[in-house]
């Protein structure tokens, strides 16, 4: 592997979710430790399993692998470091201040950025304690800041009116008013991220478009501020001869390769290792030994097995939908997941039963919104361009509000607007214009807020004004958008996820998030599943049989009703494809 | 001098950029903080969201929570005494609190008319 010859002391890896960096991570820390080098794993996956990995517990404390000489783990939960965080501002007051006071608090430290800062902090140490870099030649962390995080702590303005004073204007990082250690300490930890000589960053990818497209993105940020030394490691990829007697697999290999050229020419620049789909879960030592083998070794029995899968088609969630005529639909779920390709599907279905539809999508390639355009009766597509919109925004802030900030307040209020959530709420407000729709027909979009901005939204009420000032609609002004989300006669959200570990879990936690503001999910969708497209590959079926367990947990522990989607030969582009999402499942 | 003291509500964002839409209010006021110290005012700010403590221990702060929750605020106090709620002061209040008076150019709000929930 490329991205672990003459390695430096800090590995860093880095990708979305369920692209196996952890496992990458595992991998590289066995083969180092067995190379004769110390090495420290460092896991803040909140979906961590170095411990099952190894078969040992960790936990939150630096532990021995003693299966492998040299070796050490460390696993920090970085919603638990949030939690802390949160209780070690709100917990003094507790019984003194108004619940609905502290309520309100805890919702303003809830946010991602809250997790991310709270992990930093914990891991912060671990980049600056000399006593600890005696002990161990490489530390390897199975995930990286963004370039959002690096980019607030390296702002002079941030710290001299937040953490020094501790009171006066908040940012981003009003989180880090909790925060525990020294600002030179957090200025050490930046340093030594963008030291190429103490640091390496891998990017970890599958071969899939739009994965690809945010992986670039990353490279860009995480390059514009001096991490230059970065790798490439495209994980998962199906081997030629998985294609020989599957046309699944073979249509999965040609989109792959397809992708894999297609790729932005930076990363084409970069050091790349590539590395196959295993056949086999990647628990335990000999396992892990094997990911970066070109070598396929033998296959677990359980691969000639026959599926069996018995779960509802997406059709079943149509007729439910088309039933109420009119309605808000809105589709959940991280980057990559299909949620523009399942927008698209319903959209088009509801128009061809006859029912007036309105899609409106943030798909950045743009190309499917194209093809559908004019091609269905009762169908009116419209797109919203995420980063235009966004500039539009931040044009709008800076223009009005920063126009009397001295150099530093103004770096400081550009660096909030460059925050996730600066991107979710523009768009957000874009999408406000058309839900009004929704009372007389059918609003299909491929997005939604977060519980935590609709939460942040409704406390100041600000969206509440947006919204009338938009529409001019004087007998809107009763309705904020979340009263609307949580009405689940008028919206209704549907969550999309994928038949493995990481994504899963994510789902979940968004789950969690929108029922915190009082919006109930009302159906999942399992998408691209392998299980449910029937494969012959050996290898595919073996990743069939690992999503079993994923879609079981689905349908028993979270979703009150699901569907579950096969994984298509065709990209689903096109009206003729989209609609045969509606048909059953493979036998 | 007398102390000024601002109790603002609970912002993960002062600007507000990361939630809502900027308040400009906000951001004035800010600006108008910056320029009392530097003529010499005693101004104390505080942020529920990061020092909940600092209203939890006054029992002035404390009563006005309980009575008109985090809607009322933000809420200002001239040595100890409310002198304002609900609203941001302007520059001239702040001076005249501070004691001391304001030049013609000075006395121009720091920048728009619009103090966010007064008016707009």
């Amino acid at each position: 592997m490329t991205f672990l010859k003459h390695p430096p002391r800090f590995l860093f890896f880095t990708g979305k979710g369920g692209v196996g960096k952890t496992s990458i991570a595992c991998a590289a820390a066995v083969q180092l430790a067995t190379a004769g080098t110390r090495v420290l794993l460092v896991s803040t996956d909140p979906a961590s399993n170095v411990g099952q990995v190894f078969g040992v517990s960790i936990g939150n404390h630096i532990t021995e692998i003693t299966a492998v000489d040299r070796l050490s783990a460390l696993e920090i939960d970085p919603q638990a470091a949030a939690q802390e965080y949160r209780d070690r501002i709100v917990n003094p007051v507790r019984g003194l201040l108004p619940d609905k006071v502290l309520e309100s608090i805890e919702e303003q430290l809830s946010g991602a950025c809250t997790t991310e800062i709270a992990a930093f902090d914990e891991f912060t140490s671990l980049l600056t304690d000399r006593a600890l870099h005696a002990g161990y030649d490489h530390i390897i962390f199975d995930t990286a800041p963004t370039g959002h995080t690096i980019r607030l702590l390296q702002l002079p303005g941030a710290w001299s009116s937040f953490i020094e004073e501790g009171k006066g204007d908040a940012s981003c990082l009003g989180p880090l008013a909790g925060l525990v250690k020294q600002r030179a300490q957090y200025k050490a930890a930046v340093e030594a991220l963008a030291d190429s000589k103490r640091t390496r960053l891998v990017l970890v990818s599958r071969a899939q478009e739009a994965t690809l497209r945010e992986v670039a993105r990353t490279y860009n940020e995480l390059a514009a501020i001096g991490i230059s030394q970065q790798y490439l490691v495209i994980n998962g990829l199906l081997p030629h001869s998985e294609t020989l007697q599957d046309s699944l697999g073979k249509a999965i290999f040609t989109r792959e390769q397809t992708a894999l050229s297609a790729m932005q020419g930076i990363l084409k620049t970069l050091p790349c290792d590539r590395v196959t789909l295993k056949p086999f879960n990647l628990v335990g030592i000999d396992a892990l030994k094997q990911l970066f083998s070109e070598n396929t070794p033998f296959l677990k029995g359980e691969a000639n097995q026959p599926i069996s899968i018995q779960a509802p088609g997406l059709s079943s969630l149509v007729d439910q939908i088309a039933a109420d005529s009119h309605g808000l639909i809105m589709f959940m779920g991280k980057g990559g997941v299909g949620k523009t390709t399942l927008a698209a599907a319903f959209a088009l279905e509801l128009a061809h039963r006859g029912l007036p539809t309105h899609l409106t999508t943030t798909d950045p390639a743009a190309h499917l919104a194209g093809t559908l355009t004019g091609t269905v009766e009762n169908l009116i597509v419209s797109r919203i361009d995420p980063e235009i919109e966004t500039e539009r925004y931040r044009h709008q802030v800076l223009d009005t509000k920063g126009a009397h900030l001295d150099t530093e307040g103004l770096a400081l209020l550009e660096e909030d607007l460059r925050s996730p959530c600066t991107e979710e709420i523009a768009v957000f407000q874009a999408f406000s214009r058309i839900i009004r729709e929704a009372d007389k027909k059918f609003i299909v979009i491929d997005t939604a807020p977060t519980g935590h901005t609709l939460l942040l939204l409704d406390a100041t009420g600000a969206y509440h004004r947006e919204v009338s000032r938009q529409s001019g609609d004087t007998g809107l002004h009763e309705v904020t958008p979340m009263m609307r989300l949580q009405n689940t006669k008028q919206t209704k959200v549907i969550i999309v996820t994928l038949a493995e570990t990481t994504p899963v879990l994510e789902a979940v936690n968004l789950q969690t998030d929108l029922r915190r503001a009082g919006i109930e999910p009302w159906a999942w969708i399992i998408n691209n599943s392998v299980a449910a497209a029937g494969p012959r590959s050996p290898l595919l079926k073996q990743r069939a049989h690992n999503e079993i367990n994923e879609i079981d947990t689905i349908a028993r522990n979270h979703a009150s009703r699901y569907a579950l989607v096969p994984l298509l030969e065709e990209e689903p582009v096109g009206k003729k494809i989209l609609l045969k999402l509606f048909k059953g499942l493979k036998d | 001098m007398k102390k000024i003291q601002v109790f603002d509500p609970a912002l993960c964002c002062s600007t507000g950029v990361c939630g809502v839409d900027a308040d400009q209010a906000l951001i004035n006021f800010s600006a108008d903080v910056e320029w009392a110290k530097q003529q010499g005012a005693q101004v104390e700010r505080f942020n529920l969201a990061q020092q909940p403590m600092a209203f939890a221990e006054n029992e002035i702060v404390k009563a006005f929570l309980d009575f008109s929750g985090q809607e009322g605020l933000p809420l200002i106090l001239l040595d100890g005494d409310i002198v304002l709620a609900g609203r941001y002061p302007t520059r001239a209040e702040l001076a005249c609190w501070a004691d001391f008076s304001l030049t013609d150019t000075e006395s121009q709000p720091a920048k728009s008319c619009c103090s966010g929930r007064n008016c707009c």
